[in-house]
């Protein structure tokens, strides 16, 4: 029975997403205040029946109803109850019910907070949103059925992907579609714009929390999804520039760069066109993302059975909402004007330049994404862009990048004065360059140029942060803490997400340069010297986890012949879809991971043991924490909350003079 | 003008897409076929010691497979009984493709070796040599190394029967006939 509740709730979702599409916007073209006032309620109805949709997906997992196909290609009885909740997401038909939860929250979200904003573009707002919600909806229903059923009905089901059987990768989609699907708010707030020609510094405030907010889950997704591949694939590896890890990169990159560009747009009235144009980027970003897993045109690690019927429709859809966005931007854009000019030395200069290098960095992404895929069609033959392409275009951005964050923040809009900037950073820069020669050579013997840089930059970045909260204190008077107080969160988290970004690349860079990986074949009792660490290799025991047998070995390490830590790496065996997994030892710590793996057993009692040192990978994921932190920062700051309560100024045909004053 | 320039960006790689959707992605490229094999070379998956290199893949004087494979990738399973099946009939080579050595070992070791001697190629650099793009991949190289087939994706019995079989004999037919 609950599948087929499941498939009429979909249905009727589909329906009213079309009501929240065709009467907000033929309300907001004729003017008819009754049309638009459908769009809030179609949402929340809409949010109502895609849950019930979700629940009834997890009960038909909870209860082992393997009459469903979905549930029976991805669920076992032998499943811990974690995972068969988990499950809705493990598989195509699922994850993309999760997307439409998604965004039914978000729109819901939207919709609830966006009571202040003039009906005409509350209701484009909703509309657009609707839109998506259509297209990925009838795409369920129609390729993708997550309530199929088969006869006759297996007697167990084929078991989660082992892969999946792990919290970080229970997390890890979640987290990634509320940022993807978050993506969809600000390009809806810029078509919205477009249509109505509404595009002031009221627009750019309302939609830079919404970006933010998307972006701290993409970036956190992200993370996770690295994190999970650290730890469940069993090499060690963090990033392996996969078709589909580029698929969430890419938007991220695109949404960093329109924070950035958001920011110039409220505060000078410039960018606008440039602002626009990023919001509908990264979009479609995401969009070419679900596009890309699923379409069978890339082949990737994330495999979800690829179907061209599939591909031709989100291609289709693709075409009309971008195709048609970008159209609409061809025949609108010209019309925006921006206010100020600004001369070489200023603030509006580096955040461009910002954004010019984050745009070149997703460029190059996609161009090699999507190069192999062209050469192809092009009957060019077959090739594979691997990770040494991608390296040597991303470090040098990422460093430039780095060296333009210590300076922008501390340069005046308009125009900035580079002798006052360049005496305000003196110190800084000298500090930051000798300190990072200074603990690189003391802490290690075999120092890296591309170590030192990175790690000079990184301090570059802390100390250019201090100088800026320092001076802007100097600025107030009173006592500390209140002049700490009155400075607006924004600014904290502008620094905060900086610094993040310094931790990932001393992260980075370090682990790259100095992790140690020893490839080893030893028996119970042996011992081998690796990184500076006595590893004792114990023996191994067999456990029994609820659905798979496993191998578990005992390393002891230690240094100096005082104990580290006991690592117990395993080697499991799913019966069900007959796969093994390797499950690393890792003893996690903020200066180094050690990290060993299982591998088989060979003769004579002894086993392949792998084992790595890995300085300061920690690094890696705590930045991603702070990038998120600051972000959430920023998102709370005082003014968006009071612009999202006061009504905002009625609707002007934008020549964007009149905004300027208000920011 | 300038503002058409994203639509016609995006109408571009759409046009990619959906040619990309459109490639038959069993179908032979072209470029390939006659060609010889490159000449790559890379560490043995059982032995790291020694060198597999493609040019001299041993016992080179007739036909044989070599087959790029993963332990990654779901349609490597699929075809992996066929290899078992036919690995009587005809020599078949294996690549390791982006793979972990330990996983490799033990999957041969629970499914079954049907390969004569298998490279390691655990970053995909070889792969770029090669021209792999997706796994599984096979080629059909002759006694002097030329590719004579080519084939993207798993071996099913059915590919078997219907494109590499006929290849195999037709080159078997040739190099009896001299």
């Amino acid at each position: 029975m609950a599948p087929e509740i499941g498939t009429f709730a979909l249905t009727l979702a589909l329906g009213l997403a079309l009501v929240q599409v065709v009467l907000p916007l033929a309300g907001a073209t004729c003017r008819r205040s009754a049309w638009m006032a459908v769009a809030a309620p179609a949402a929340w109805g809409q949010l109502a029946c895609i849950a019930l949709a979700y629940v009834c997906l997890s009960y038909s997992f909870v209860t082992h109803d393997f009459s469903v196909l979905f549930v029976a290609n991805n669920s076992n009885t032998a499943l811990p109850f974690f995972y068969r909740v988990a499950g809705v997401w493990g598989g195509h038909e699922g994850s993309l019910l999760l997307w439409m939860f998604v965004l039914a929250v978000w729109t819901v979200a939207v919709a609830a907070w966006s009571r202040p904003l003039p009906t005409v573009f509350r209701a484009r707002v909703l509309g657009i949103l609707g839109l998506v919600s259509v297209g990925f909806i009838a795409f369920t229903l129609f390729t993708s059925n997550p309530f199929e059923r088969i006869f006759p009905v297996p007697a167990d089901g084929r078991d989660l992907n082992p892969l999946l059987q792990d919290p970080g990768m229970v997390i890890h989609p979640p987290l990634l579609y509320i940022g993807y699907v978050g993506l969809a708010v600000p390009f809806a707030l810029s078509i919205a714009a477009l249509l109505g020609g509404r595009l002031d510094a009221a627009w750019a405030r309302w939609s830079r929390p919404w970006t933010l907010v998307a972006w701290l889950f993409l970036g956190i997704g992200i993370a996770l999804g690295s994190w999970w591949a650290y730890k469940e694939l069993g090499w060690g590896g963090w990033w392996f520039w996969d078709p589909v890890e580029n698929a969430s990169l890419m938007p991220w990159l695109v949404a960093t760069a329109l924070i950035h560009s958001l920011a110039v747009t409220e505060k000078r009235g410039t960018f606008k066109a440039w602002t626009i144009l990023l919001a509908i980027t990264g979009f479609t970003l995401a969009l070419l993302g679900t596009f890309l897993v699923r379409s069978g045109a890339l082949t990737s690690v994330h495999a979800f059975a690829n179907d061209p019927t599939r591909g031709l429709f989100l291609l289709a859809f693709m075409l009309v909402v971008i195709g048609g966005s970008l159209f609409l931007y061809a025949l609108r854009a010209r019309q925006i004007r921006n206010d100020v000019a600004f001369s070489l030395f200023s603030r509006e200069t580096f955040l461009l330049a910002n954004n010019v290098l984050l745009m070149v960095a997703c460029a190059a992404v996609l161009l090699g994404t999507l190069y192999p895929l062209a050469l192809e069609a092009l009957g060019l033959g077959k090739i594979s862009v691997g990770p040494p392409y991608f390296n040597s275009v991303f470090v040098p951005l990422a460093l430039g990048l780095a060296f333009l964050i210590g300076i922008g923040h501390l340069v005046a809009w308009r125009r900035g004065d580079p002798l006052a900037v360049a005496r305000r950073l003196r110190t800084a820069a000298l500090a930051a360059m000798t300190l990072a020669a200074v603990i690189v050579w003391a802490l290690s013997d075999t120092a890296q140029l591309v170590v030192i840089v990175t790690v000079s930059l990184a301090l570059w970045i802390v100390l250019s942060t201090v100088v800026g909260i320092r001076d802007r204190l100097q600025r107030r008077s009173g006592p500390l803490l209140e002049r700490l107080v009155q400075i607006p969160r924004g600014y904290y988290g502008m620094h905060l997400a900086h610094v993040g970004l310094a931790v990932s690349m001393v992260g980075i860079a370090v682990v790259t340069s100095h992790e140690v990986e020893a490839f080893h074949r030893i028996g119970p009792g042996e011992s081998v010297e690796a990184a500076g660490y006595t590893w004792h290799f114990e023996g191994v025991r067999t456990v029994e986890g609820p659905n798979f047998q496993a191998v578990e070995g005992r390393v002891a390490v230690t240094r100096k012949d005082r104990l580290i830590t006991v690592l117990f790496p395993q080697k499991r065996h799913y019966p069900v879809r007959d796969e093994v997994m390797t499950q690393a030892g890792i003893s996690a710590g903020l200066g180094r991971d050690l990290f060993a793996t299982l591998g088989d057993q060979v003769g004579g009692g002894d086993w392949v043991v792998r084992l790595h040192y890995k300085p300061l990978v920690r690094w890696i994921w705590l930045g991603a924490i702070l990038m998120a932190a600051g972000a959430a920062l920023a998102a709370s700051d005082r003014r968006y909350q009071l612009s999202l309560r006061q009504p905002a100024p009625a609707p002007i045909y934008d020549d964007g003079r009149e905004a300027v004053g208000r920011s | 003008m300038k503002f058409a320039i994203p639509l016609l960006l995006f109408l571009l790689i759409a046009a990619l897409l959906a040619a990309g959707m459109n490639i038959d992605t069993s179908r032979v490229p072209s470029p390939f076929i006659g060609k010889p094999l490159p000449a790559v070379e890379m560490p043995d998956l059982h032995e790291p010691g020694s060198r597999f290199a493609t040019d001299r893949l041993p016992g080179h004087d007739s036909v044989s497979l070599l087959n790029v494979w993963a332990t990654w990738c779901p349609p490597c399973r699929e075809e992996h009984p066929v290899f078992l099946d036919i690995a009587d009939h005809v020599p078949i080579y294996g690549i390791n493709y982006k793979d972990d050595r330990e996983d490799a070992l033990d999957w041969l070791k629970r499914l079954g070796n049907p390969y004569v001697a298998v490279g390691y190629d655990s970053d995909g650099l070889v792969g770029i040599d090669l021209g792999v793009y997706g796994v599984p991949e096979t080629y059909v190289v002759d006694g002097r190394g030329i590719i004579r087939h080519k084939h993207v994706g798993a071996v099913t019995q059915d590919v078997y029967e219907e494109q590499l079989r006929p290849v195999i004999e037709e080159v078997r037919r040739q190099e009896v006939r001299p």
